[in-house]
């Protein structure tokens, strides 16, 4: 028999938890769940190396260990800080945290276009639902936002690299599931972005996965883009027998009647995949006969899937003026409004500029 | 004349060469170490030294050279940070051009302390030309026997290879040094990991400045106890530091840690004076990423003492009525400067060399600089003083590494203590375009808070 | 292609290294191509650099684009990098950038039609006291004024010939 490790006793938001040593205090508030969870936007628990980039995930240490009491002078990121016994830790009891944590989503907001009516990720967007949580009211920011234009990595995948926000998320993705990273962070500072430099086209029979690991629309399936909104289709479970051993070949089918829409990786209630697929299954095998199905998929976490239209969510700030850069705002935020759209035969991406009702409208 | 420990030599027709510095008492100490002294009785005597970081956070160099893991079978590694970008820095950049077997006798001791057997200094790509010196010196130094194998009989092997950077500040912040010097972005690490335990190629590694490392060579030399005699209190020993600005003597000085502000500034023997007869305004004194201060709190602190050229005396009051000595950079601003001008020209700075790693830093620092553009070219808002205050505030301490506060700060100093001057870039943007807000009242003798009741 | 002289040099700075960490000579190895090939980085130079190091051309794209002494664009053949932070600018380095461009009719980031210059504008380059100053190749120019650069021109334009 193993002999018995020593747990460490943490506090968080003044909630005992005990844990493994080597723990990070996210995966402790985690193992507590609920709203003391701090939000995490590039920490991933299955890549190795993620985490500590965004800051979005910040705490205030109280209280270092019990052997140490003395608080940690400055915030820390939880997903890259473990955890010590006797530590205790203020989330969403701190109002620094709070302050500090609004700051980090105003910065990771002041380029991104928050295009989200025409973004496929809407929906299932951590960024979205991270500023809904913790978003200011409108932007102070008075610049003209960065922008990139789209770029297909292959025939499979898009990069919008304007919504990017260099979580490095499917850098490590690239780094740790394909023989052959092709794709990276090239330049510095806010010059920074994710590309391949020459024109090449990502091909891999993993490298899917990095659609299903970014969390902003930045990454996004080109077999799916913008055939539908995710909030339209019925997200069930399937699995196939897949030959790829590196592949679990159990998936989530994004469906429509009986047309499989798009194929995903099954996610956790934190948006992480709980066990990557491989290309074939995720972009070839789009007819119900590829597939066992299990059932419907219940969807966790706040998002708007799960609501299955936009009830009940605030409506994104009055923000869109600047944001379009003087283009009008007429588009839609509650599309809801406007059943028509849910009309795959409309395909938002030939549209030019924001989608507007008038264009749903021409039955 | 200050007492000079480092530079108590370099006036010497060359020195830069290895048969002058050793007819000078050169490699004595390394000598001394090597065939008399075990690697712990130097590191004792380093501590006993109280020789702090000279690369700007002034951490105890003996404390830190404790810290190092020694695993079995596991090498250790010496890097030596040459990568001197911080603006208003020029110190290390002499030291190597003209006693560049300062460097290498103190790479060599320190080396033997540590217990490394590879050690590798880590140059700005910029001073292209300082390579070709030091490589130079080492290719003397080995063969007079000081490097490579089996050093003068001692069995202690050591080989000092150069490596140039190519352009980024951020690679002299320690961890990003080692990630450039494994070929890679210059992004900061997340610590833990400290580099003590897990730095280059994953092995227990210390980074210290040049000058740090040179100064060590002093200390065998007259000892740690006579070492810390020199300089007050916790500063204790000789410090570089490179003056520039509106002065009439810009260049790199060593000064004992004993001396006023006033007496660098004014003194013949350092700076002496300000340039055109002009009247000084403000000074940076420890590299661009510290407050910055009006004249009048440089030469005083807000008790009424004289302000000291130490690592205490420039903290005294803290960020509020205080600043840091930070890397020695001392920057002298006249009543003819612009103190929105040369905040933007360092926002501008952090922004270019942000690494973009983690969303503050990235995000805000080009905020910053775009706020004050505004501001500086007469677009300004009287909310964007209070904007900049919050990016800045937003920003501090909740970066990855430093370079975020190194970028908070100088904004958040300029103002704190010249607010008045944004007001008027803001009220006038005609009139700012075309003259200076000038002295203004930063040089008014202050009143001195009373004493609080015991 | 590196000549055989320069290959034993790239050989020799592999050999600082300990084995199987020869990535470490990416940077020197850079600056050595930039060197040998035209003062910049070409997609091509940089995929031999990888192939000279067995990397992958991305890991090598990553970290040219990172560094700011790597050109990724052909420039003229003196390359005038004036510093433009604080302690240039309060000895008047914005006068000597206005004054090259107007001397070299071009602006910054600009290459004059005869390819002899480029002028950049940099952040701190560690002569503060020696300010305004830039960087020209290998070396730094400092004190610059007016007739100095002038000076500095005629000079390059000489060289050049
Ligand atoms: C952004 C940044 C830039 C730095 N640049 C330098 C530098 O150019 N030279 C240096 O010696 N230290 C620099 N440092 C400090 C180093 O991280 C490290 O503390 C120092 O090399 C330790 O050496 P010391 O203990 O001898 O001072 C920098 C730190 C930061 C955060
Ligand atoms: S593309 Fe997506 S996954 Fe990749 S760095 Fe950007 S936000 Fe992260
Ligand atoms: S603070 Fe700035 S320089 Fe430091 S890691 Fe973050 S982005 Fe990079
Ligand atoms: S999730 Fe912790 S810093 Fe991004």
């Amino acid at each position: 028999m193993a002999e018995e490790k020593k747990l460490f006793k943490v506090k968080i938001d003044n909630i005992s938890v005990e844990v493994e040593p080597g723990t990070s205090i996210l995966n402790a508030a985690r193992k507590i769940g609920g709203d003391i969870v701090p939000p995490a936007m590039c920490y991933y628990s299955k890549l190795q190396g993620s985490g500590g980039k965004c800051r979005t995930c910040l705490v205030k240490v109280s209280k270092g260990s019990e052997a140490d009491p003395r608080p940690m002078p400055k915030l820390v990121a939880s997903c890259r800080t473990n955890v010590m016994d006797g530590m205790e830790v203020a989330n969403i009891t701190s109002p620094e945290v709070q302050e500090a944590r609004k700051g980090v989503v105003e910065f990771l907001l002041l380029n991104h276009p928050l295009d989200c009516p025409v973004c496929d990720q809407a929906g299932e967007c951590h960024l979205q639902d991270l500023s809904y949580e913790h978003g200011a009211d409108t932007t102070r920011y008075e610049f003209k936002r960065r922008t990139f234009d789209r770029i297909d990595i292959g025939d499979k995948i898009q990069l919008h690299m304007t919504r990017c926000i260099l979580c490095y998320r499917c850098v490590f993705t690239a780094d740790q599931m394909t023989e052959k990273r092709e794709h990276g962070v090239l330049g510095r500072g806010e010059a920074a972005e994710i590309g391949t430099y020459i024109q090449q086209s990502l091909d891999n029979n993993f490298i899917g996965n990095v659609i299903d690991v970014c969390p902003v629309g930045a990454l996004t399936d080109k077999t799916f883009r913008f055939k539908n909104r995710v909030w339209f289709l019925k997200p069930v479970d399937a699995h196939r027998d897949c030959h790829d051993p590196k592949c679990c070949g159990k998936t989530v089918l994004w469906m429509r009647g009986d047309e499989v829409f798009r194929v995903t990786a099954r996610k956790d209630k934190y948006g992480e995949v709980e066990e990557w697929i491989c290309d074939t299954c995720r972009f070839d095998k789009k007819e119900v006969k590829d597939w066992t199905i299990e059932g419907p998929r219940k969807i966790e976490r706040q998002s708007v899937i799960s609501q299955g239209h936009y009830v009940g969510v605030h409506k994104p700030k009055d923000t869109l003026v600047e944001v379009l850069d003087g283009r009008q705002p007429k588009l839609l935020l509650d599309i809801h409004t406007v059943s028509e759209v849910n009309r795959p035969e409309i395909d938002l991406s030939q549209i030019d500029g924001p989608a507007h009702s008038d264009d749903f409208n021409k039955k | 004349m200050g007492r000079k420990l480092l530079f108590d030599k370099a006036h010497i027709e060359g020195i830069r060469y290895y048969d002058v510095y050793r007819a000078n008492g050169g490699y004595g100490s390394a000598e001394k170490a090597l065939k008399s002294m075990k690697p712990e009785e130097v590191l004792e005597e380093v501590k006993k030294s109280g020789l702090r970081g000279r690369g700007g956070a002034g951490f105890p160099t003996g404390m830190k050279w404790s810290f190092i893991a020694k695993p079995e079978g596991v090498p250790r590694y010496l890097v030596c940070n040459a990568d001197e970008s911080e603006p208003g820095t020029f110190k290390d950049r002499y030291l190597m051009e003209f006693i560049p077997h300062l460097l290498i006798e103190g790479l060599l001791i320190s080396s033997y302390t540590l217990g490394c057997n590879s050690c590798y200094i880590y140059i700005r790509g910029e001073y292209a030309w300082i390579p070709d010196i030091l490589e130079q010196a080492i290719a003397e130094a080995k063969k007079n026997g000081w490097l490579g194998k089996n050093i003068q009989g001692t069995g202690f092997d050591l080989e000092i290879y150069v490596q140039r950077g190519a352009g980024a500040y951020i690679c002299g912040e320690e961890t990003a040094l080692i990630e450039s010097l494994e070929g890679k972005r210059g992004n900061p690490r997340i610590k833990p990991p400290f580099p003590a335990v897990k730095g280059l190629w994953d092995c227990p590694t210390v980074v210290n400045n040049v000058e740090t490392l040179a100064a060590v060579v002093p200390i065998l030399r007259i000892g740690g106890d006579e070492y810390a005699k020199y300089g007050i209190g916790k500063s204790t020993g000789t410090k570089l530091i490179s003056a520039c600005g509106n002065i009439n003597k810009p260049g790199v000085y060593e000064i004992e840690m004993n001396i006023s502000v006033e007496e660098f500034i004014y003194s013949d023997e350092y700076c002496g004076g300000i340039a055109n007869g002009k009247r000084l305004k403000a000074c940076i004194p420890g590299g661009s990423s510290v407050p910055i201060l009006p004249a009048n709190l440089l030469l005083k602190t807000a008790k009424g003492e004289q302000r000291m050229m130490t690592y205490e005396g420039l903290a005294d009051g803290g960020f509020a009525t205080g600043t840091m000595l930070g890397s020695g950079g001392f920057i002298v601003l006249d009543e003819d400067q612009c103190i929105v001008r040369n905040t933007l020209t360092f926002a501008r700075f952090y922004h270019h060399e942000s690494c973009g790693q983690c969303s503050p830093c990235r995000e805000g620092t080009g905020w910053m600089k775009r706020v004050l553009q505004n501001i500086e070219n007469g677009k300004g808002k009287m909310s964007d003083i209070d904007l900049l205050w919050d990016i800045q505030r937003k920003i501090e301490g909740n970066t990855i590494c430093p370079l975020g506060d190194a970028a908070a700060w100088p904004v958040a100093a300029a103002i704190r203590h010249f607010r008045d001057e944004f007001e008027w870039h803001v009220l006038h943007p005609e009139e700012a375009t075309k003259r200076n807000f000038g002295l203004a009242h930063y040089a008014d003798p202050l009143e001195i808070a009373a004493p609080a009741a015991v | 292609m590196f000549s055989e002289e320069k290959l034993n040099k790239v050989k020799e700075i592999i050999a600082r290294y300990p084995a199987g960490k020869q990535k470490s000579a990416l940077i020197p190895l850079l600056h050595l191509a930039q060197e040998e090939f035209g003062g910049w980085l070409s997609a091509e130079t940089m995929d031999y650099v990888a192939s000279l190091l067995q990397i992958k051309p991305i890991e090598v794209y990553e970290v040219a684009t990172f560094y700011s002494m790597f050109n990724l664009k052909p420039v003229g053949k003196y390359v005038f990098e004036v510093c433009q932070t604080g302690p240039c600018m309060l000895l008047g380095s914005d006068n000597i950038i206005d004054y090259i461009k107007k001397k070299l009719d071009i602006g910054v980031g600009e290459t004059t039609k005869d390819g002899l210059f480029t002028l950049k504008t940099a952040e701190c380059l560690g002569a503060c006291g020696y300010a305004p100053m830039m960087q020209l190749g290998k070396h730094f120019r400092e004190h610059l004024t007016p007739e100095k650069v002038d000076a500095i021109i005629e000079e390059c334009r000489v060289k050049a010939n």
